[in-house]
């Protein structure tokens, strides 16, 4: 765990060096930060025998246990398939775009946010405590919002970085809140922990609303729907990036948190509904809108959004079957869809376009690239030998094996693989064989560290379809036991026999084959309906619900803040006096048993210097006057202090009316001549609210009297002054020792305060002397 | 219209200002008194001297900004924090009966008069900023 643990910081440190490496590295920096990133697949590639064997590692570092927060780590099987999904994409995404992002001259800050990406990733894959990963999962979306808007000077980039970021930030609230509630309902929130309280978590009453809280995270997160829309909005980011977060990791963090906590979760009727009709509703409309596409880009973010989909419906499911179809096919849609995020922004390099109408016959330009292509495409449409069709044969056994809703399912789920097997047919057949088109410029040759990482993916796609059975034991398995602890053995292979699921198989081709041939036809009446027809689009929908909330907010904030000191005074005032007038009122001083003592004389003339004062402040025609009356009035309270020994309240209340006393006369120095603006009634108004203040001042003092202070604060002051903190002034002691804390944050207001008068005085005079 | 008679008053106020601020912050511990009194009363002597002759002549007697003072201020009161960290006691626990600010009862100095320094410099800085640049405008 160490080791994991060390590699983490590593891989923060390479991170934050990053851009100083792309910068001073020349051309071929960007392999050393996918060599860093190899080294973790590597490593995690090593552990493999370990999670194979059903063994845990786990780390913990207490942060604050009181509210089940710890920095924990956790590996088993299914983190240990994550991980090495992470890091391995990641190398050979960063290798990928360090040719693709030559031109861009911020390169280098592209390269920090991808590497701190690939850090939140695995870390959140990592983590061992739902309030770690929480934390993780929020940087996934910072950073992914940044690299959506990488291009920042294009405004589709930044609505779309604004709104991936508001959709997953939202969704990931509603899922602290959700950790929130799990923790207290199982009283921890270690996922070792909470994987054996999954019986209690399932019977307890807040179960439902955590579980939506947490969905709410898992399927923003994940583009399911109604919230799928933020995910094709999000291919203003560079190709690398929609290869990286936006099909292969970061949308599939929502599935690793379903996967993850279904023991904990899962099995319920409410789990069963809302995930599989969910994922049933994203897997159809992604493929539907993926069809109608005509920007390749475009296109492979709808079939991820049908992917998804199939993911979360196979959770749903939940049955053996199931949730090995899904592992499988999460492995499956990374790689073909990883590779085929990296050839797209490959072609436009090369050909200047992405656009499937303008392109054809780029065999011819790039036969390596092509090929790799046109493997990952069969492995989208789940043909044999590629391992797609092997994660496909299991997903329609899957729904085959589900009572109820399963026909249905079914009948969806054939539908959607019909249209990916048009899609990809459609792709290979348009885009790569046939004569050589294209829009503007001729297609180059790419270059090596462009094919390089679709070629692997495919490799492994084409691999790993062959022979299943080595993949399936060693990474495979160990993480479908971590989803479902009852399966343990897995057995793959590409050919199952002759049985329904193959007939069906058979089916699904040739229809997809049919609607390939109709795909000249049909698309163009799709485009059409779609643009034209269905005029709801869900992105815009978004933006009207968040143009009127902006709405709302500047009109109230216009209502509320008037921008004039006399409102706002009048505002805290008229709010302090009702508040305190409303507890007055109710707990209304017993006049019975106030005691009243005939005053001294010091007391009378205290009061009568402190009422003519306050008196004069109000009538007086000359600021000097009403300033010098208003000193009177503090000089009296001081005054008071001094009868009453308090003696240092006496000296501060002293110092401070004078020096406020100076102050205002360096201020009237500046102000014109003393003239009546206000008229009757705003006095009228004024004094009533004076009279409102001071009368629940009045109250609040005949009140104190009455009440029965609790006497061992005090006590406890004049007792330990000397002892604990060496000082006999207990007035000093508290404001430097006891609540020294308190004392540190007035200075620092106060510092604020007056660095803010400072700026201010500045600014209006253009005074640029050094301060 | 600047007094002379006031400028000279100021002037030799001025280092008397200062010792009596400086007193009463050290009293301050035992005897009414304190870091917040002190620097108001150091700033009081400045603001004086500001007044008879000008806030250029002040700032010139102080040598130099008075953002030095509040940087100087708080940085002594976060400092004065750090200690009992390496004694291994909490830093800032905020429950008044575990917080036990190590220094030796034979030494009469330790961490909270180094806070209220801190404050003393602050508030002294403060007022001086304010006021100064009101002045000035």
């Amino acid at each position: 765990m160490n080791g994991i643990l060390l590699y983490l910081i590593i891989l923060l440190a390479t991170a934050f060096l990053s851009p100083a490496i792309i910068q001073r590295g020349g051309k071929n920096a960007a392999w050393f930060l996918g060599l860093v990133s190899a080294a973790g697949f590597v490593m995690f590639l090593t552990l493999a025998p370990l999670t194979s064997a059903g063994e845990e590692l786990y780390f913990t570092i207490e942060w604050l246990p009181e509210l089940y927060l710890n920095f924990s780590l956790y590996l088993d099987g299914l983190s240990l398939f994550f991980a090495l999904l992470v890091t391995g994409m990641g190398a050979l995404v960063l290798v990928f775009a360090g040719k693709y992002m030559q031109p861009y001259p911020l390169k280098h800050r592209f390269f920090f946010l991808i590497m701190l990406f690939e850090f939140a990733m695995l870390s959140l894959v990592l983590s061992g405590n739902l309030f770690t990963m929480f934390i993780f999962w929020e940087l996934t979306s910072v950073s992914s919002f940044l690299l959506v808007g990488f291009s920042h000077e294009k405004p589709e980039a930044r609505n779309a970085a604004l709104q991936a970021l508001l959709i997953t930030v939202s969704g990931g609230l509603a899922m602290m809140a959700g950790f929130i509630m799990l923790g207290q309902i199982a009283g921890t929130l270690e996922i070792n922990a909470l994987l054996q309280s999954g019986d209690m978590v399932r019977s307890h009453p807040r179960y439902v609303p955590a579980l939506i809280l947490i969905l709410a995270g898992a399927f923003t997160k994940s583009a399911q729907f109604p919230f799928h829309f933020w995910l094709p909005g999000a291919m203003q980011a560079p190709s690398p990036v929609s290869a990286y977060l936006h099909s292969a990791t970061m949308v599939k963090a929502g599935i690793y948190l379903l996967a993850r906590l279904s023991p904990v979760l899962g099995g319920t009727p409410e789990w069963k509904y809302i995930l599989t009709i969910t994922g049933a509703i994203t897997m159809l409309l992604g493929g539907y809108f993926a069809y109608s596409q005509t920007d390749f880009k475009k296109v492979l973010a709808y079939t991820t959004i049908s992917a998804l989909g199939t993911l979360v419906l196979m959770l749903g499911i939940d049955t053996d079957i199931s949730i090995k179809a899904a592992i499988i096919f999460l492995l499956v849609h990374a790689l073909y869809k990883g590779a085929l995020f990296m050839i797209a922004g490959l072609i436009d390099k090369s050909a200047g376009s992405r656009d499937l109408r303008k392109l054809g016959g780029l065999f011819h330009a790039m036969p390596v690239a092509a090929v790799a292509a046109i493997i990952s495409l069969l492995s989208m449409a789940g043909l044999p030998p590629m391992i797609g069709f092997i994660g496909k044969e299991l997903i329609y056994e899957a729904k085959f094996a589900m009572p109820d809703i399963g026909n249905i399912l079914l009948v969806v789920g054939v539908i959607t693989n019909i249209i990916m097997v048009a899609i990809s047919l459609a792709l290979i057949f348009n885009l790569f064989l046939g004569p050589l088109k294209y829009p503007l410029q001729k297609p180059t040759r790419p270059a090596l560290a462009l094919r390089i990482g679709p070629s692997i993916l495919a490799g492994i796609s084409l691999i790993f379809g062959l022979f299943p059975a080595y993949v399936a034991d060693l990474l495979l398995r160990p993480a479908i036991t971590s989803v479902k602890p009852s399966i343990d053995t897995l057995k793959l292979a590409l050919w199952h026999g002759f049985n329904e699921v193959l007939v069906l198989s058979l089916v699904t081709v040739g229809a997809g084959v049919t609607l390939f041939l109709l795909y000249r036809k049909v698309n163009p009446v799709l485009t059409h309906f779609n643009n034209e027809v269905i005029t709801f689009r869900f992105a815009n929908a978004f933006n009207r619900g968040l143009d009127l909330f902006l709405g709302f907010t500047k009109k109230k904030t216009s209502i509320v803040q008037s921008g004039y000191q006399r409102f706002y005074l009048m505002a805290i005032f008229i709010m302090t006096a009702a508040l305190a007038w409303y507890q007055l009122l109710h707990t209304w001083p017993d006049t019975e048993t106030l005691k009243f003592t005939m005053p001294d004389i010091y007391d009378v003339l205290i009061a009568l210097l402190i009422l003519v004062s306050a008196i004069l402040a109000v009538t007086v025609k000359s600021r000097l006057a009403a300033i010098l009356s208003l000193g009177g009035v503090g000089y009296g309270i001081a005054l008071v202090f001094i009868v009453y020994g308090a003696i240092d309240v006496a000296i501060t209340m002293i110092l401070a009316e004078t020096l406020v006393l100076v102050l205002f006369m360096v201020i009237i120095y500046h102000l014109p001549r003393f003239t009546d603006f206000s008229s009757r009634a705003s006095r009228l108004r004024d004094g009533l609210i004076a009279l409102l203040v001071g009368g629940f001042i009045t109250g609040l003092v005949l009140k104190a009297t009455q009440i029965n202070m609790n006497p061992r604060i005090s006590d406890f002051y004049v007792e330990n002054a000397s002892p604990l903190a060496h000082g006999k002034n207990i007035v000093n002691v508290i404001l430097v020792d006891f609540r020294a804390l308190d004392t540190l944050g007035e200075i620092t207001v106060l510092v604020i305060a007056a660095l803010g008068v400072a700026a201010l005085l500045k600014l209006k005079t253009g005074n640029e002397k050094a301060g | 219209m600047k007094s002379h008679i006031l400028q000279i008053a100021a002037a030799r106020l001025l280092p008397v200002t200062i010792l009596l601020s400086l007193l009463v912050f050290y009293r301050g511990h035992n005897e009414p008194g304190g870091g917040f009194i002190g620097g108001l009363m150091a700033s009081a002597g400045f603001i004086f001297y500001a007044m008879a002759f000008d806030t250029a002549e002040a700032e010139k007697k102080l040598r130099v900004s008075p953002l030095y003072l509040i940087v100087t201020g708080l940085s002594l009161a976060f400092l004065s924090t750090l200690p009992a960290l390496f004694m291994g006691n909490p830093f800032f626990t905020g429950e008044w009966i575990s917080i036990y600010l190590p220094f030796e009862a034979k030494l009469k100095l330790g961490t909270p008069m180094l806070f209220d320094l801190g404050v003393y410099f602050t508030v002294w800085g403060i007022m001086l900023t304010v006021i100064f640049n009101v002045m000035e405008e």
